[in-house]
This record gives C-alpha cells, structure tokens and sequence, in this order.
C-alpha cells in the first residue's frame, strides 16, 4: 500500500511519517508550497510554508528512507483560500481559513496528487481519529483533548475519510514529542505553530492590504440606533466581539457587535448585545453523506476553542440548517464554522451566515 | 520503481566521461600540490594548471591569459557584469542590454546593478525564442556599457545569432558577454572570429566535474574579483585553485569539441524523432524555434496538466526530465524563460523540458514518446481542467 505524507516540517507530521514507514507502507514525503513568502510579507519562520520548515520536512523525510517532493500549489491556494479570506472580511465576515486550506488543499488538491501518483491513503498530522461504524466511516474527536483538530476537519467526506489515515490521532502530545524525542527528530521540542500561516503575528489586515494592493476604506462607529461615534479603519480591521483596539471613548465598555460592509458602518454595543441564541449555517457537510430527517439535539461548537454547547438542530436544505442553542451564545460570528458532535463523532458542520 | 533509467536532462548536469574521471584522479593522490608552492611538488600543479588554460584556450579562440577559473557558470556570468558595469561605470555609461529569458545568474545581477542606478534593457526574444541582431543595434546608446546575451537558452535551447550582435558590438564598441553554458563543447566557438569579448562556461554541462567553470575576458578588459584573499588567477579570484576539477574540465572539453559535428548530428537526429513524436500529442506546443536550437534540446508544453505530476509519474517510469524552474524549497515555478516567450501562467505551468546526450538510443526516444503519450493521457483523464476544455466551458489555449 502506498502513502503520500503532508509534512510540515513540525513534529506530528513528522511522526505520523514515521508510523507509517514503520507500518510497513510505500511511503512519500511532501510539503505544499502555498504561497510566496513575499506575498504575505514574511521572513522568519514559524510559519508551515517556510524554507526552514521545508528543509527540516525533507531532512525528515530522507531519514526515514521516503522520497520527497515541495508541491507547488500556490495558484489554487490563492484563488480558493486566500481570495475567500480576504473576500470575507471585505464582507464583514470573520473567516476560518485553516478549515479551507484543509477542505481545498490537504483533502482535494492533495488528495487529487495523492491519486495521481498512484496512493491509496492521503497521511497528515492532524489530531483526529477516523473509524469504520456499521459501513460508514466516522470522524472523531482525539484522544488528547487539548489537541483535538475534528473542528477543522468537518468538511470531509466518506471518499476522503477511506483515503486519509491520522497516525498520531489516538497519541498524546506529550507521547508524540517523547517518541520524536528517541527517534532523534530535531523537531521534537518545535513549538506548536499558532498564526494562520500566510498571516504573520496574526496582522491580517495588513496581509490583505498588501494582496489587494488597496488600504481599507474608512468609516464609521456607529450605535445602534445608528448614532455616529467616530470614524474606524475600514470594516476589514474589525471582528465580532472586538473590544480592543477601537479608539473610541465611553462610560461603559463598548463591543463591536455588527458589520455592515455596505454602508461601511461598524455597529457598537455592550456586551450583552452579543448575545444570541439563534443562527443559520450553511454550506454545511453531513459527514455520513445523509441529511437528517428531521430535527435532533446534539452538542455544537461555534468556535475552535469553546466549550460544547447544547443545540436544537433543524435540517432546512441539502446543505443548509437553523440551530437553536439552549443557552444565549456570545458573538455567533458570521464565517466561522458551526460544528456538531455526537459524544466523540463529528456530526458534520457549516459557516454561520 | 522500475529499475531501467533514461537520463533526458542533460541541461541540468550531465555524467562525467570516463576520460574526464581518469584526468582527475592523478592530481588527488599523486600530484596533490599548492600551485602556488615553490618547491616541486607544488611546481607540477603549477605545470598542470598552466597546461589546461592553454589547452582550453584553443578550444575557444583566445590565448591562456584570458581565461579565469571560476566555480562554475553563475560565478562566470556575475563576474563578468560586474566587471563590465563598473568598467562603464567608470566611463560614466550605465546602460546595459539583456534579454527577458536569461540564466538567473544574469538577470538576478542584473537586477542588483539596477538598484545601484543602471539602467537595463530587457530585449524581446518573440515566440520563436530568438533576438535579432537590428533589435540590438537600435537598443545600443552612447551609454550602453554592455550587451549580455546567452548563447543558448537553458530551457529552450534557441540559439542566438551570436557572430552579428558581436560584430555589432564591436562596431558600436560596446562589450559583449555571452553565457555560452550550455553551448561549450557542443557547438563550435571561436571567440576572436565571433567578436565576443566575454564568455561564460561550465564543466558539468559538458561531462566535465561540477564547481568548476571558466570566465574568457578580451585582453583589455580588467575584471573585478568577487573574491579577495590571494594572488590566484592574476589577483582576479583568489582560493587554491581546483586543480583536479580544472584538469577534469580541460579533458572533457577537449572530447567534447573533437566530437561536436559527430554528435551534433546524432543528436539531431534524435531530437527531431522526439519533437516529432510529442508534437502527435493533441493540444501540444514546441517551444522555441524548431530549427535554431541546440541538437539536444527539447521542450514541451501540453495543456490541461501540471508539469509536477508529469514529472513524477515519468520518473515512476525510469525517465529523468525536467519541467519549469525549481525554487528555493525546490517547488517548480512556471518557468520565466516560457513567459518570455509569450506563454500564459496555465500553459507554462505545464511544461516539459527534455535534453539529450550522445548515450540516449533510439529506442529509448521510442519509449519515453509513448511513455509521454501514456502519462499526458491519464493525467488528462482525471484534471478537472481538461474536462472543462473538453466541453467546451474553457476555451483551448493550444489548438
């Protein structure tokens, strides 16, 4: 059986490669060149498309006996992920490009190199787990709760969970680093990458400042009632929830709570404004490939890191469903992902509109 | 994997020759002195080192003095701008002509010299990748300081009317640079007789040892070094010379030279088999002249693929080749030399260089045609590209 290995350069892809060596597969080692360092302003490294990330994947890679290849997908990285990005925020939408780069990169593209070059499984190192149930394949949560990436995997479907196999997916971290650590990878005490990887310091602004080749449009701080309270940045700078950064003085503290791209206005309000029990979302992938019939409560999170909250899920189209949360949500933000679990499995999930 | 390997991508590096090999091997063990040494065993370095600068000085046309070592081809092409900009410079003449498809080694100088106040003019080499001497006429200006075009291109093979751009040159008495890297040893240069004054080339593109290269500069013409620390090569570039490497180039160059009409003409042969086997591929393009080019060269672009699947899956299947330009990470970028001539982004992207030596059999050409045909064709079959060209939601860009 023959594999194809995304590899970061970071320790748990280096590791999921390694498993599956030691497995017995034909393995083959690559990383995906997203875009060109200049085009997000970058120089240093702790990003997942660095030269020193790559030099360090392919060291790996080597070491293990693999081939290695850098593929080069910048075209679609840009024209699915990166245009998306900045067009959700030109919108007043706050996006979650890491599930993208997963939906349109690792799980399609990839996927699609993976087949050429004649693979049977697509290998990453994400912290998830794919199981086989009555037929159908399954994706759970990890076992290491702290790590769990299922949020950012909901897109997937039942053709991709049969190809894609997460090694690490039932290991702790700790256990990961440690066997890293005898194996003798210089990347075992890597830290965690944390920014979006275009996006360095997590200035995202400035990111599509320099995509766009425009500065943002300014506007104005508005209250609800439409009052102005003074002019902002343009609507990209903004995300809802924000408190920071807003410049604009009152007696309480003031949160933006909503974004209106069309007349440029960023409304204000106080925290209890932001809350919410309603949302629709769509866009939405059930990962058993069948549309409930009808509505059921589970557990959804609106965010990636976010307590599991209890929801009312009522199926409204193919792709598209109403939820009602139990209890008022702060800042249900339009563009990040709604997902949905049963115990440990991933029921499937969706942008919030 | 399978175990037969076809090597096509001999722009990239070639084998060593035996006889290169066996030039070499004396001067590790036995003759192993410092040129500069005095005493005897130094001496006979010194003997060899003076003996392959004349011996490659015949092969090129000029005498011994004007040929410096180097590293290799990049080190020749920079140090040659360098000098002749700052020769300019000196003369108050800042303009230097170019071509848009040149070695990066070239265009990448060229672009530090820009930011420092020249000027550069990037001539067009149209579709058929070529530049016409009148184009260099009308460029020259009472400031040019230097005309730097390549001999051959490295991707495409084109060759350039190199003996009229001299002869202009030196009418207009501007210098004249070539980067004749993948010219050497397999098509003839006579420097005086072609009016070059400077002249680029590399060891490893000719079955001679890589990191080693030499610099012809016209007598007259003081080069600047880019490395300071000793009196090797007149002062011009100091370290201990590589003799083994040097005696290596000087074997294989002569080889190379006493067989170019020999192999030209086997390798014509078979290029023309392989150029007119791909071009039965439906939605295929040659690139570059089909005549005006190097006997050994190759290149392709197919639409509707990615050159990096191409690659891997003809590799899968023991053929070596090559497709755009690696980057840094060693990714493959659409090559700027298949922009230059007019190619789109998409197009470029799916390119196929494959470059000959005098080892490629005929049935080898046989087998990496249909091998070609076989992979192009499945990879059409699953791109999503290709089927929106198939139905006619794309327009086809190759018809």
């Amino acid at each position: 059986m023959k594999a194809l290995i995304a590899m970061s350069g970071g320790v748990d892809s280096s590791l999921a490669a390694k498993l599956m060596k030691d497995k017995g597969f034909d393995c083959i080692g690559c990383t995906m060149k997203l875009y060109h360092n200049e085009d997000a302003g970058i120089e240093s490294s702790r990003t997942c498309c660095s030269l020193d990330d790559v030099e360090v994947a392919r060291s790996v890679a080597y070491k293990l006996g693999m081939p290695f290849y850098v593929f080069n997908f910048t075209d679609a990285f840009r024209d699915t992920v990166i245009r998306k990005f900045i067009e959700s925020y030109e919108n007043g939408i706050t996006p979650n490009p890491c599930i993208d780069c997963n939906r349109y990169m690792k799980f399609d593209k990839l996927y699609e190199r993976a087949k050429t070059l004649g693979c049977d499984y697509i290998v990453t190192g994400h912290y998830a787990r794919i199981e086989e149930e009555n037929g159908k394949f399954v994706l759970k949560k990890a076992l290491d709760e702290t790590k769990d990436q299922s949020y950012v995997l909901y897109s997937m479907t039942q053709d991709q969970l049969v190809h894609t196999m997460f090694p690490i997916g039932s290991m702790q971290k700790t256990e990961v680093r440690a066997i890293a650590k005898e194996s003798g990878f210089v990347n075992a005490d890597k830290p965690d990458s944390q920014d979006i990887c275009f996006v360095p310091n997590g200035d995202y602004a400035s990111v599509i400042e320099l995509q766009t080749g425009k500065e943002s449009a300014e506007g104005n701080f508005v209250d609800k009632q439409g009052n102005n309270l003074g002019r902002h940045k343009g609507v990209i700078h903004y995300t809802i929830g924000q408190r920071k950064g807003l410049g604009v003085s009152s007696t309480e503290p003031l949160y933006v709570c909503n974004i209106c791209p069309k007349d440029g206005n960023v409304v204000l309000g106080s925290n209890d404004d932001l809350f919410s029990r309603e949302a629709d979302v769509s866009d939405f992938n059930w990962i058993s490939g069948e549309v409930p019939g009808s509505e059921f409560r589970c557990k959804a999170k609106i965010r990636y890191r976010q307590p599991e909250q209890w929801v009312t899920v009522i199926p409204t189209g193919a792709d598209t469903v109403h939820i009602v949360f139990d209890e008022p949500q702060r800042a249900i933000t339009p563009g990040q992902a709604a997902v949905f679990y049963d115990g440990d499995t991933v029921l499937g999930g969706g942008t919030i509109k | 994997m399978t175990e037969r390997v076809i090597y096509l991508d001999n722009a990239a590096t070639t084998k060593m020759s035996k006889s290169a090999i066996n030039a070499m091997l004396p001067y590790m063990d036995s003759i192993y002195g410092n040129p500069s040494s005095l005493h005897s065993v130094g001496q006979k370095a010194n003997e060899a080192l003076v003996n392959a600068r004349e011996r490659i000085a015949k092969l090129l046309g000029c005498e011994a003095r004007e040929i410096t070592f180097t590293s290799g081809g990049s080190e020749a092409d920079n140090q040659a701008i360098v000098s002749a900009a700052r020769f300019g410079k000196s003369k108050g003449k800042k303009h230097i002509i170019s071509t848009a498809f040149e070695h990066h080694a070239v265009l990448h100088t060229l672009s530090k010299l820009e930011k420092e106040g020249f000027e550069i003019t990037l001539l067009d080499v149209h579709e058929n990748g070529l530049v016409t001497p009148e184009e260099v006429r009308e460029a020259i200006r009472e400031n040019t300081c230097l005309v730097t075009i390549m001999y051959a291109n490295n991707e495409i093979g084109t060759i350039q009317p190199i003996k009229e751009i001299g002869d202009i040159c030196r009418e207009k008495g501007v210098i004249f640079h070539t980067d004749a890297v993948q010219v050497a040893g397999h098509l003839h240069i006579d420097v005086k007789e072609q009016n070059i004054d400077m002249l680029s080339l590399s060891a490893h593109k000719f079955h001679g040892p890589k990191g080693i290269g030499a610099l012809y500069a016209r007598k007259g013409i003081r080069l600047t070094s880019l490395i300071e620390g000793g009196a090797q090569e007149r002062g011009k570039r100091a370290g201990t010379e590589n003799i083994p490497a040097i005696m290596g180039m000087a074997a294989a160059l002569e080889e190379s030279c006493s067989r170019i009409d020999e192999n030209a003409e086997i390798l014509t042969a078979l290029r023309d088999k392989l150029i007119a086997g791909l071009s039965e591929i439906p939605h295929s393009i040659l690139n570059g002249d089909a005549k005006k080019r190097l006997p050994g060269n190759v290149n392709f672009c197919f639409e509707g693929i990615e050159g990096e699947s191409l690659l891997l899956l003809l590799d899968d299947k023991g053929i070596c080749v090559s497709s755009g330009s690696a980057c840094t990470s060693g990714s493959l970028d659409p090559s700027h030399v298949l922009l230059a001539i007019g190619r789109v982004h998409d197009i470029a992207h799916g390119s196929l260089r494959l470059s000959l030596s005098d080892e490629n059999t005929e049935e080898e050409i046989e087998y990496t045609i249909s091998a070609v045909k076989e992979v192009v064709e499945y990879l059409r079959s699953i791109s999503p590209i290709w089927r929106d060209l198939v139905n006619g939601k794309k327009e086809f860009i190759i018809k």
